[in-house]
């Protein structure tokens, strides 16, 4: 069974079969499904609903590189191309980016990482999922009742007296989805705080753990304020109320420093449980303990504090004062730092490793290179002088995209193939998922990389039309795009696919040493038989070693 | 860096410079922005080197095949502090290197020539002090530095000049200003970066750049006839300004003579620099800015006064080295009050309520 390449250990095919009880049959039924208190039920429900956004918001995004193969709006009228990368904008970060991992992975496999049972709250957990539905059809019906041209930053006064179209609506619906991100948050501090399995120390917690812990504390401190800033702009909007307004003594420049002021943490919020995904899919496949743990586990805690002092940066070019714009410059550039030991540590993670090369450890891999463009390029935007030239420009569109997509999007899917034998019992196919990692890898680079150039020569985000002389960049960069849709169109196919007809997974296909990856696949709803007790480190390759040896845990 | 191969660093800044894939060069301050960033794109490139070699590296080094058995290895403190130290100073040459040319872009030399910009969904409108209007379009003399002064009617719109390095957001409601010196003739691409609504796409003009020969010429072809200031003082007298700022000592406004640019105590204590954005706030709200021994008697000038008219009011103020104008239209105006053909049909001498 296994090879000299691969640490996939199976179960014997031909007698195998899926745990007679688990999570999925304990119920049926679509009101099992919608009543349930199960994280794992709740964790699904996300996945099958961010998977939804996303494709409409890819759909968005899709219309966008068309629209800029020529330089005249031809495809559409401007107005509906500002209608288009607005939605793409909302869609994607407050109703994917936000709780891809932390909703779905987070919520499936926090409370087994730490030997719990459940969440704190599982009734909150599961309203965490209503208001996130709540808030995405409140979105859905300002685009079907006619859209938003506001972009997702809503700056004002645009966006309260100078559009005609749904803003209080989409805004409602961020509004509603944020409580569905600080519900998430309180859940997941409660529980790392309180629920931990006997002997589970702070310092023996995986390193998604600590993950989701530091993006906990930015969902709960920076959300309200972004709760606040919406609704001051529909009261401006519809009472008319002079808060931006500087025609009645408001201030426009007020309405960045709210918005940035959690729109930049967020970033964090998107990008930390990304990370957190990486330490896992890293350590497993190069058979090591994450190199300097304790470095990883603080630099995750440094980002989520400094994330919140340099909101600023986005506002280097706007009136600041030029002094504050040296104290907020300075602070980027020391939130950058954390991000770099994060990189260097995994790549030493590897060295003296026992590396094989599956589909989660190929996506990391496409993160490490990625995440290195999109945080270096953050430098070039976190220098003023820099600032100044790059900034509003496709530079900065390239910029946030490897960080968001290229970072996220690839940690997601590195997620998504390292625990989809543990979700559902069964594989996926290697070899496509390999060549998925490839294609969306190389499409990616395709797409974004000739945006840095376009951004150089100056060519300004937003434009439904632009000049001639940038035309050439751009059918490169959407000719990347069709090849990075096939990336992700691929796993679409192969793991419904799976659900049937893969091989089954048995309990440690990776031979991981994670909790989750001690009981059967798929869980029980109770996850644990009995409370497990944590008697050795985490990333102890040596205690599993030892333990498969002796013991097998599977119930039915 | 340039001392590690200069020929080689040359070679490749030439080369880089003179693709398509770069902008040009056409202000004094484009290459010290381009320097800067090609430092940068040197740390990347190591950077993207340094992780992309080490995670190939290990991985074909220590592949399952080659290394069957991992070592673990816990950290290293020396490590930990290397991979810290060496990222944040380098991060550090950025910073100050990034807020030098950030003050050299926003700190304008003191013999700038000034022209003013206003933004509107979705135009720029140049405004010279001569009197020269232009709509999506500036033109600029070569060699010497142009400081504008930017303000937006509606929205938030930016100021972008790709060519020269340089941008600066026009706010609703607020002065700000950037400064260039254009290099070399020609015509250059002004956008607006900042989305403004509809037509934000639309909202691009041109930077004229000319010798300063044709540049005068090209000036006194395009005046109006009329400079900022001489229409700035038809504003100050159809809007009655004049009623109490005589510029006499009895006035019931402070005289303005000279006002600009110096520091003004106000009535709660502090002090304020007479600055274009402090004229125009005490013209909008007044109530805010009471000078010292003046009582808040004058009116708001809210939503009277086009962005086009504040910037002539305040250009003739800043203009206004004595009253003897004033004192001239006072005249005129008390023996023939009929002639005045206001904005605001207000009888001289008497403050709106």
């Amino acid at each position: 069974m296994s090879s000299t390449n691969t640490i996939v250990v199976l179960p014997d095919q031909s007698t195998a079969q899926l745990p007679r009880k688990n999570y999925l049959n304990q119920e049926y039924g679509l009101k099992s499904w919608l009543l349930t208190g199960d994280h794992k039920r709740i964790g699904l429900l996300y996945l099958f609903s961010i998977t939804f956004f996303f494709f409409i918001g890819g759909a968005f995004a899709s219309l966008i590189r068309l629209e800029l193969l020529t330089p005249a709006s031809d495809l559409m009228s401007p107005d509906t191309y500002n209608k288009v990368f607005s939605m793409h904008g909302i869609i994607m970060i407050f109703l994917f980016l936000v709780p891809s991992v932390p909703a779905t992975l987070g919520n499936f496999f926090l409370p087994i990482m730490i030997g719990a049972k459940d969440l704190a709250f599982p009734k909150l957990n599961l309203l965490s999922w209503y208001l996130y539905m709540a808030g995405g059809i409140f979105i859905l019906s300002a685009m079907v009742l006619g859209g938003v041209d506001t972009g997702w930053t809503f700056i004002t006064p645009l966006s309260t007296h100078y559009v005609n179209t749904h803003v209080v609506t989409a805004a409602m619906g961020i509004f509603i989805a944020g409580f569905s991100s600080i519900l998430t948050g309180i859940n997941f501090i409660v529980t790392i705080h309180r629920m931990r399995a006997p002997g589970m120390t702070w310092f023996r917690l995986p390193l998604f753990v600590w993950g989701q812990y530091a993006t906990s504390i930015l969902i709960v401190l920076g959300t309200p304020v972004l709760a606040i800033t919406l609704v001051l702009v529909a009261l401006e909007r519809t009472t008319g109320i002079g808060i931006f307004d500087p025609t009645k003594g408001g201030d426009p420049l007020l309405f960045e420093h709210l918005f940035w002021f959690y729109s930049h943490p967020a970033v964090y919020i998107m990008i930390l449980p990304g990370m957190a995904v990486i330490s896992e899919v890293v350590s497993t496949f190069s058979r090591k303990r994450i190199f300097g743990y304790t470095a990883v586990a603080f630099s995750s805690v440094a980002i989520a504090v400094f994330g919140f002092f340099v909101w600023e940066h986005h506002m280097f070019i706007m009136g600041v004062s030029n002094y504050s714009a040296l104290v907020f410059s300075l602070l980027t550039m020391l939130v950058a730092v954390p991000s770099a030991i994060k990189i260097f540590n995994w790549s030493a993670t590897l060295y003296k490793g026992s590396i094989t090369f599956e589909a989660p450890m190929l996506y990391a891999f496409g993160f490490f290179g990625l995440f290195t463009i999109g945080g270096l390029t953050g430098v070039f935007l976190g220098t003023l002088g820099m600032n100044i030239h790059l900034t509003e420009t496709y530079f900065i569109v390239a910029h946030f995209h490897f960080v968001m997509v290229g970072g996220m999007l690839m940690a997601f899917l590195a997620g998504i193939h390292f625990w989809w034998p543990k979700m559902t019992g069964r594989m996926y196919p290697a070899s496509v998922s390999q060549l998925a990692a490839v294609v969306t890898f190389i499409g990616f680079i395709f797409t974004f990389f000739p945006q840095f150039i376009l951004g150089y020569l100056g060519m300004p985000r937003r434009y439904a039309a632009y000049p001639p002389e940038f035309q050439v960049l751009n059918v490169l960069s959407t000719a990347g795009a069709t090849i990075l849709a096939v990336g992700y169109l691929l796993p679409m196919l192969y793991l419904p696919w799976s659900l049937k007809y893969g091989k089954i997974a048995g309990n440690n296909p990776w031979q991981a040493t994670g909790l989750e990856w001690q009981i059967q696949s798929p869980p029980l709803t109770e996850n644990f038989v009995e409370t497990p007790i944590m008697d050795h480190e985490v990333y102890d390759y040596e205690w599993l070693a030892n333990k498969t040896a002796h013991e097998v845990e599977t119930v039915g | 860096m340039s001392h590690i191969s200069p020929v080689l660093w040359e070679f490749l800044t030439n080369w880089l410079k003179n693709s398509p894939l770069f902008p040009p060069e056409a202000s004094t301050i484009a290459p010290y922005a381009d320097a800067l960033y090609f430092f940068l794109l040197a740390i990347t490139v190591i950077g993207c080197l340094l992780v992309g070699g080490l995670v190939i590296g290990f991985s074909v080094r220590y592949r399952k095949e080659r290394s069957p058995e991992a070592t673990q290895i816990e950290g290293s403190t020396l490590l930990e502090a290397t991979w810290t130290l060496i990222p944040l100073g380098l991060f550090l040459v950025a910073f100050v290197w990034g807020a030098l040319l950030y003050f050299r872009i926003y700190n304008p030399p003191p013999n700038a020539m000034q022209v003013y910009v206003v933004g509107k969904q979705w135009m720029w409108k140049a405004e010279h002090p001569g009197g020269q209007h232009e709509i999506d379009a500036l033109h600029i003399p070569t060699g010497r530095p142009v400081q504008v002064t930017l303000i937006s009617q509606d929205v938030f719109h930016s100021f972008s000049i790709p060519a020269f390095r340089v941008k600066r957001e026009a706010i609703p409601g607020r002065y700000t200003t950037v400064w260039f010196q254009a290099t070399k003739p020609g015509t250059y691409h002004l956008f607006c970066t900042q989305y403004c609504g509809t037509q934000h796409s639309g909202m691009i003009g041109q930077i004229i750049a000319m010798k300063p020969d044709d540049y005068r010429a090209w000036a006194a072809s395009s005046t109006s006839g009329s400079s900022l200031a001489q229409n700035g003082e038809r504003l100050f007298a159809s809007l009655g300004c004049n009623a109490c700022h005589t510029g006499s000592p009895t006035s019931r406004g402070p005289n303005l003579a000279q006002v600009y640019n110096t520091r003004i105590r106000l009535q709660d204590g502090s002090t304020a620099v007479a600055d274009e954005a402090y004229l125009r706030e005490s013209i909008l709200n007044p109530s805010m800015h009471i000078p010292a021994g003046y009582a808040p008697i004058m009116p708001t000038y809210q939503g009277q006064i086009s962005e086009d008219g504040m910037i002539d009011l305040v250009e003739y103020i800043k203009t206004l080295h004595s009253n003897n104008r004033i004192q001239q239209t006072l005249n005129t105006t008390q023996l023939s009050s009929t002639q005045t053909n206001g904005v605001t049909p207000t009888a001289s001498g008497v403050v709106k309520p």
